[in-house]
């Protein structure tokens, strides 16, 4: 057995590049894109500060509170939305039916899409002049309208929509993986106390599936953080600026509009965002239990 | 064995590839976004004429051009430029310039005489304190009214001079079912739209009140209210196809017919063209109604410094190609677009390039292009304020005018 520091070091060599990318590449990284948020920065980094104006202008931007108002109302949708559904799917697909496996593929299938075809089908598929309106329409009913693509105040909607319809399939793969995990005992005993099947679905079977559901909604989370192609094959932000999101916000101030100090602010604010949600979250798997000893 | 023959065969064509450059002139990649249909015919002309002088075009179009100058800027950044990119004419290249990372053009300018032929506004805008960065390549102006001829005679109605006669055309053609005017759902469209509506209801000194002094007072003026109010009105004549549709595709429903008026700069003509008809005859065009002035537009392209020898050779190649007389005719033709030389014979231009040169040769008949006196930055704001009000119909004019003084008023 070698002794007790030389197993440390040699641990902590094998980690060294591990280690280096994480503070060069991640850490360092953070801080000099924090580090420019308190410039004037145009296309280039400089270091002419001047405090907090990036963040004062960030927060006075209409763009941007709408930005982030989108990203709360597509994440909610997004990820409620994923978690029933798949829920429900799997649920239909544990129901020992006859080509499981088919129905399987054909729900996972979206998830194997990009994000940018996904954005485009519906882009097409909804358009009123091109898409279902106008299908309707031909086969004579007239009247008919669903145009929520052309509308500033629906089409955050549709953009939910469509991220549902695609990752469904995973959370639906998760769970179902977690219902075959669940005993079979326990519905022989359900069935013989004659309790009904929503119940024991509900109140046995859910709890039983919670650290899937975790996995599954923090998949779901970091795709409602990053979201940005799908925004952009599918309405570009638009109609006007009513589908914008704060990471296309960080993009096109980065890039096209020549602005690195405000995009570094936004991106900040993103981060701090992100940090503020998951500190709960890895206070509770990290620090609440004891260690337990190694 | 069959792995061994696979990885010979595979090191067989490495080292094919390896190889074959070895024999051929000065390559140069190339970036722009001239994608369309009629963009492409025109940039053609470049790749010939710069392959027939001894180079080699390596094309490297990126649809849109804020992708495209976003990719040029982060290569040009990131250490690895291409030989040339495009730009707008006007303020996009400028940090480039600042910053010490656009190659000088001097050598070629003189050699070639730029002094003598180009005109002294782009002079101005190609040069950063007397020394040339950017090739001109061609004069676009942006504020043009496209309608289509047999539609609009079918439905007996003059091509209209004034905003009010424009208004009760549109409402015509809305009765007879077609769609009055063809917008783009791009924000930069909404702009030009704006722009359009500026310089045809506010005429040439609000617009350089507004743009060229940051005059708020101006903004805050009636007329600029008239102007607000006149492009509110507009909204009512586009057709709800318009989210997701390519400034090209708006063209193409004049062309097709399928609609009455487009809103457009004259590349335009690029997909008139392409179609097989004539501009200013099945197309027709205005200048600008209501107030014809030459909105002076462009594109330049800028060399990215570099050490490589070959690669300086075929950038001064490539700037030099550009800029001859049968280049500037055979690609303005096809672009659509005004050379930028004063010397070449533009009597084979189309008759709404005629009138165009018309405007550009009378004095106070040309403002300088949007590009020319914002900041990128500004303009992004500017184009969010303008889409949220375009897209939606219940905005008062007055919010719009309101939230305009307020960018004008930043720094």
């Amino acid at each position: 057995m070698k002794p007790r520091f030389l197993r440390f070091w040699m641990a902590q060599v094998a980690l060294a590049p591990a280690w280096l990318i994480v503070i060069f590449a991640y850490i360092g990284t953070i801080l000099w894109t924090i580090q420019i948020s308190f410039t004037s920065s145009k296309v280039f980094p400089v270091s002419n500060y001047v405090g907090f104006s990036q963040y004062t202008r960030l927060f006075g931007s209409e763009r941007w509170i709408i930005s982030v108002q989108n990203l709360a109302i597509f994440g909610i949708l997004f990820i409620v939305g994923c978690l029933i559904l798949g829920f429900l799917l799997a649920v239909f697909l544990d129901q020992r039916i006859r080509a499981e496996s088919v129905f399987r593929t054909i729900f996972l299938y979206p998830y194997a899409l990009s994000f940018i075809v996904t954005g485009l089908v519906w882009q097409w598929t909804l358009n009123p002049t091109l898409g279902i309106q106008q299908t309707v329409r031909n086969w004579g009913w007239e009247s008919f309208t669903f145009d929520w693509l052309s509308r500033g105040d629906r089409a955050i909607y549709v953009i939910a929509l469509a991220g549902m319809w695609q990752a469904s399939g995973l959370v639906m793969a998760i769970l179902l993986a977690g219902l075959r995990g669940v005993d079979g005992e326990l519905w022989k005993a359900a069935k013989v106390d004659g309790i009904p099947t929503w119940r024991v679905y509900l109140h046995i079977v859910i709890p039983i599936l919670t650290p899937m559901f975790v996995t599954a909604t923090v998949l779901l989370a970091t795709a409602v953080v990053k979201v940005y192609d799908l925004v952009v094959a599918l309405t570009n932000g638009g109609p006007g600026i009513s589908t914008e999101v704060p990471a296309k916000f960080v993009i096109e101030y980065l890039f096209q509009r020549q602005n690195l100090g405000l995009a570094t602010a936004a991106s900040t604010v993103m981060m701090i965002t992100v940090l503020c949600v998951l500190a709960p979250w890895l206070y509770v798997q990290y620090f609440r239990q004891p260690r337990s000893a190694h | 064995m069959k792995h061994f023959t696979k990885a010979l065969l595979g090191a067989a064509a490495v080292v094919a590839l390896m190889a074959g450059p070895s024999v051929a002139a000065e390559k140069a990649e190339v970036i722009h976004w001239w994608t369309s249909g009629g963009e492409s015919a025109a940039v053609k002309v470049f790749a010939d004429q710069f392959n027939a002088a001894g180079g080699e075009w390596v094309d490297a179009a990126i649809a849109g051009g804020e992708a495209a100058r976003a990719a040029g800027i982060n290569r040009i950044v990131g250490g690895n430029p291409p030989t040339a990119m495009q730009f707008n004419t006007g303020k996009q290249f400028e940090d480039l310039v600042a910053q010490g990372l656009l190659g000088n053009l001097d050598e070629v300018a003189k050699a070639d005489g730029w002094d003598k032929f180009l005109s002294p506004v782009l002079v101005k805008a190609v040069s950063r304190d007397g020394h040339y960065f950017a090739v001109p390549v061609n004069i676009h102006s942006n504020n043009w009214l496209w309608y289509n001829t047999a539609l609009l005679e079918a439905n007996q109605i003059e091509p209209p001079k004034t905003w009010d006669e424009l208004f009760a055309a549109m409402d015509k053609l809305k009765a007879a079912g077609v769609i009055p005017m063809a917008q783009s759902g791009d924000a930069w469209t909404q702009v030009l739209l704006f722009n359009d509506v500026l310089l045809g209801v506010g005429g040439r000194d609000l617009y350089l009140k507004v743009y060229g002094d940051n005059n708020v007072e101006a903004v805050k003026s009636p007329e600029f209210a008239k102007v607000v109010e006149t492009f509110g009105k507009l909204r009512e004549y586009g057709d709800p196809g318009q989210q997701g549709r390519q400034w090209n595709q708006a063209t193409g429903l004049v062309v097709s017919g399928k609609a009455g008026f487009n809103f457009m700069g004259d590349w335009a003509k690029g997909e008139v063209i392409a179609a097989g008809l004539t501009p200013g005859k099945e197309v027709g065009c205005v200048p600008g109604i209501g107030n014809q002035v030459y909105w002076i537009g462009g594109d330049v392209f800028v060399f990215p410094k570099t050490d490589n020898a070959d690669a300086q050779k075929a950038q001064a190649l490539l700037a030099h190609t550009m800029l001859t007389p049968e280049t500037q005719v055979a690609f303005n033709a096809k672009k659509g677009s005004v050379p930028v030389r004063g010397d070449v014979d533009t009597s084979k231009l189309d008759a709404c390039a005629q009138a165009g040169l018309k405007l550009l040769g009378t004095e106070n008949g040309s403002v300088p292009g949007f590009d020319f006196l914002q900041t990128p930055d500004k303009i992004g704001s500017i184009q969010d304020v303008i889409g949220q009000f375009w897209t939606t119909p219940s905005q008062a004019p007055a919010d719009l005018q309101a939230k305009f003084a307020d960018i004008i008023a930043t720094e």
